[in-house]
């Protein structure tokens, strides 16, 4: 690689945060503290599909902690939350479709007498049918929430003229996001007639929207404040503004600050999922090995209501076919609804359950022609200039054969075979898979894709920034930090980001997309242009005027002419002297995209990220238990701007894709969660990590900013594939589910040893 | 409403070296006590059933989930928690090692890791990678992969002065 010319972009520098929270000093939701606050608990739809009768409080209506109860009644605005569409009331005012679902706000003065009191309110409801089953639902169109096509050459002509074609159904469950810290919001009605709602939040925006139309209230009169965020990975884009609505309704109607903490059963029966999905896929080959056609039928169970699920069916569709040129592709996608909890954004948003198909079934294809399955990638991947399934054409930074190249070497692929089981009864093997990701919100959400910036240089040399994007935990303000600092060599010490707060820095969409470092990125650039401009001027006439000779050099928070040297911070007081412009507001929109959507055709994203992952996988045959021992992965996300903290990103990624495909089971029967908490729903733990091999290629990407693309999500999208295509390898099995869990993976060595 | 006549029940302990004697709800937990009676928020409640290891403390150099334990059962004892560990064998190192490592993400559950990481090195330490993954797996990480954490551990246990 070539050397670094940069000061701060492209460095390990720790964590702007890191000694706050090491403190514990951080401030989260429910660290927060208000004069006479009081703690509102949702009261629920006891049934998956229930009409509401009435809220009967005569049980707790003579406590003297009890305040009040707030239902559908009182909402002052529209009892709508509008995410995409306003179908989903705020508080049921007469059928709930789904168990949990919110009916009203039990408001009482201690949080632990509210969660006692709240279960003695008794909802008075008719319990009705409910329909929890994807195909069932689809019988009706109404049910439909949305619906997708891709069309690409012809793909129902040319798969009949295949030599090799391979077919075959998928089907994976839930994904709980289990961020550590729950979903928290406080509402702050204030006697001038303004309310502050403060929120874990990814999408501070949304929630600035959702406690308007609640309150009846102007967006002026409304301040979000995002409070330091334990984990997002989606689970905190839509539905914290439903929190803060509810926060800031009961606020205002009590006239005191209002807290709503859920504690993890609630948070698993009420906030967003991942799909559960079903998808039947056909790719077709010709006696050369190249992908000749594609068809794929897609379907998420979108829960009760349609809230995200058009856009994440939306991201699923467009990378359906995989990262491969295939000149004929049929993609056809439904969200549907059923009485189940809506269904929202996971990290990956639409894309790991069909990458989980697509790359079971490439790798079966690869077999069936006999192919090498990283050659037969190799050989129909898309490259410089190929058109993806939306025919856009890939004009630059694509790293996806390098990267297949850098696994391939780095898990001694080729030596698979010689692995050796650690006892007689297992059987061990590698598997492999690739992915791409549209970085941004891509055609179908441009309207959001812009975001601001506000830098403030103070006269002592401290910098404050104001972004509508936030850090969550994935690391946005250290990163952010340094393309700041880079632009105006500025110690990384001297920066500051504030709180997010939406009356303090324009609307600039959701963190999510893995689009902040790129959008905020290039925010701040244009934010800190003129102020740049500002301070080299002045840095150079110092020292021009202290005798300065030959060029300029800047580097470290230094300007340096020969031996002569100027520290940022004098630089700063010399260009207040002059009554220089030192704050600035930066604005960043995507680059435009021409797409159809009729068709599905059309420049889908703005630029794409790649992956390419190999795992390496032990199956007992006694037990079906999978242990996944190793995974080698590449990532392609353009320039990295922070190595340390984008290795801690893909880590995490890499094991939340491993453990929602080994272990991750949430089980809802006749519309009731069984399993809505840490005890039976199995994440991963330090016990059950497989060792990681990650390597990242750099593809510049010409818009970036210092030439990044997006990293956050990536990660996740495709282990599921590896883990899936290492067990065929290593047990003969053909697994067409996730999660793979030991009786299921047991029936099918049964099976095959029966077949024997 | 069940009468209870025992509103208050004397108790006697130190936290972080600090000590406390006074009275206290009998149906608080050591969570609760720690973070609304003396405003100790580092002390982070992430499920409330002693899965996830967020709201770890030390009661006399023992980690407990201190949701699952209540208050009034620490009487006598000596409590550590993230706001404290400084002061005990391996903390300073533990916290360096975290930021050097970038083992911190969002933070959430860092405060139950070091004081899960400071027990281990306080018993054994000589801790293998092996014994390090076992002392940590009462503690759900969703942000890391635990990796970094792993090799914060490890840098502590190497440079504690």
């Amino acid at each position: 690689m070539s050397k670094n010319k940069y000061s701060f972009v492209g460095r390990d520098i720790e964590r702007v945060d890191a000694d706050v929270k090491l403190l514990g000093k951080a401030v989260y939701g429910d660290d927060l503290s208000f004069a006479d606050m009081l703690y509102g608990v949702m009261i629920r739809s006891p049934y998956p599909r229930a009409r509401i009768k009435s809220i009967d409080i005569s049980a707790v209506e003579d406590d003297k902690d009890f305040v009040r109860v707030i239902t559908a009644s009182d909402i002052l605005g529209k009892n709508g939350w509008p995410v995409l569409d306003d179908t989903y009331p705020f508080l049921v005012s007469d059928i709930a479709e789904f168990h949990s679902q919110p009916v009203a706000i039990l408001v009482a003065k201690n949080n632990f007498k509210a969660r006692e009191l709240a279960k003695k309110v008794n909802v008075v409801c008719d319990k009705l049918d409910f329909n929890d089953d994807i195909f069932e639902s689809m019988k009706d169109k109404k049910n439909i929430f949305s619906n997708f096509v891709v069309k690409k050459g012809n793909a129902l002509e040319e798969i009949k003229k295949c030599e090799y074609v391979v077919e075959k159904e998928f089907h994976t469950n839930y994904q709980v996001h289990s961020y550590l810290e729950p979903q928290v919001a406080t509402g702050v009605f204030s006697d001038d007639g303004t309310i502050t709602v403060y929120s874990s939040t990814q999408c501070p925006f949304y929630i600035l929207d959702a406690v308007c139309a609640v309150t009846g209230f102007t967006a002026n009169k409304v301040r979000i404040i995002q409070t330091v965020t334990g984990g997002g990975f989606g689970g905190k884009e839509d539905v914290p503004a439903l929190v803060g609505a509810h926060a800031a309704l009961a606020s205002y109607i009590t006239r005191k600050p209002v807290r709503i903490c859920y504690d993890r059963a609630e948070d698993f029966r009420a906030m967003s999922k991942r799909h559960p999905s079903y998808s039947k896929v056909v790719y077709g080959a010709d006696k050369n090995g190249r992908i000749k056609a594609c068809i794929v039928k897609y379907i998420l169970d979108g829960g009760a209501y349609s809230t995200l699920s058009p856009l994440v069916l939306w991201r699923g569709t467009i990378h359906a076919a995989g990262p491969y040129d295939i000149d004929n592709v049929l993609i056809e996608s439904y969200a549907v609804k059923t009485n189940k909890v809506p269904c929202g954004a996971f990290r990956g948003f639409g894309q790991p359950q069909i990458s989980f198909s697509t790359e079971s079934l490439i790798d079966d294809l690869a077999e069936k022609i006999g192919m090498d399955p990283l050659d037969f990638r190799l050989k129909n991947i898309l490259k410089k200039n190929s058109l993806t399934a939306t025919s856009q054409k890939i004009t630059e930074s694509i790293g996806l054969s390098d990267l297949i190249k850098t696994v391939r070497k780095n898990s001694n692929w080729y030596n698979r075979k010689n692995l050796t089981p650690s006892s007689p009864n297992k059987k061990r093997g590698l598997g492999c898979s690739i992915a791409y990701y549209g970085v941004g919100l891509g055609a179908k959400g441009k309207l959001l894709d812009r975001a601001g910036a506000y830098l403030n240089v103070y006269k002592d040399g401290s910098v404050c920034i104001n972004i509508g994007n936030t850090e969550m935990g994935q690391g946005a303000f250290t990163v952010l930090s340094q393309i700041a600092s880079e632009m105006i060599n500025c110690p990384i010490k001297n920066i500051r980001f504030a709180e997010v707060d939406t009356s303090k820095v324009p609307d600039s969409g959701p963190t999510v997309a893995s689009r902040t470092t790129l959008m905020s990125g290039n925010a701040i650039i244009e934010a800190a242009k003129p102020i740049r401009k500002n301070i080299f001027k002045t840095a150079y006439d110092m020292l021009k005027l202290s005798g300065g000779k030959g060029i300029m050099i800047a580097s470290d928070g230094l300007f340096s002419m020969g031996d002569k040297v100027v520290k940022f911070n004098d630089v700063i007081k010399e260009c207040f002297n002059k009554r220089m412009k030192m704050s600035e507001q930066g604005w960043y929109v995507s680059p435009d995209t021409s797409f159809n959507i009729e068709n599905g055709q059309g420049e889908a994203y703005i630029v794409y990220s790649y992956a390419a992952n190999i795992a390496d996988v032990e199956i007992d045959t006694e037990t079906g238990v999978i242990d996944v021992k190793k995974i080698y992965s590449a990532f392609d996300v353009g320039r990295v701007v922070n190595p340390s903290l984008a290795m801690g990103q893909a880590q995490g990624g890499v094991l939340q894709g491993m453990s929602w495909a080994v272990y991750e089971n949430l089980v809802i029967n006749d519309g009731v969660m069984k399993n809505p908490g840490f005890t039976d729903y199995i994440v991963a733990t330090s016990l059950d990590m497989p060792d990681y091999d990650i390597e990242f290629v750099e593809k510049y990407y010409s818009n970036g900013p210092y030439k990044a693309k997006g990293l956050g999500e990536l990660p996740l999208i495709a282990v599921s594939g590896a883990v899936r295509n290492a067990v065929k390898n290593a047990a003969g099995i053909d697994i067409t589910y996730l999660p793979l869990l030991p009786e299921k993976n047991l029936k099918l060595i049964k099976l095959r040893n029966n077949n024997r | 409403m069940k009468k209870s006549n025992i509103k208050h029940y004397k108790i006697s302990c130190q936290v972080n070296g600090n000590k406390f004697t006074g009275y206290i709800d009998p149906n608080l937990r050591l969570i609760d006590f720690l973070r609304d009676v003396l405003n100790l928020k580092g002390t982070k409640e992430g499920c409330g059933e002693g899965e996830c290891g967020a709201c770890m403390v030390l009661v006399n150099g023992v980690s407990v989930n201190s949701c699952l334990v209540m208050a009034f059962s620490v009487d006598g004892k000596s409590i550590i928690t993230i706001e404290g560990v400084d002061d005990i064998k391996y903390g300073k190192s533990l916290k360096e090692g975290f930021k050097r490592k970038a083992a911190v993400q969002c933070g959430f559950c860092t405060p139950g890791f070091i004081i899960s990481a400071s027990e281990l090195l306080e018993k054994n330490p000589d801790a293998t990678e092996e014994d390090i993954k076992k002392a940590l797996s009462g503690n759900i990480c969703r942000c890391t992969g635990y990796k970094k954490i792993i090799e914060a551990v490890e840098w502590a246990r190497k440079n504690d002065k």
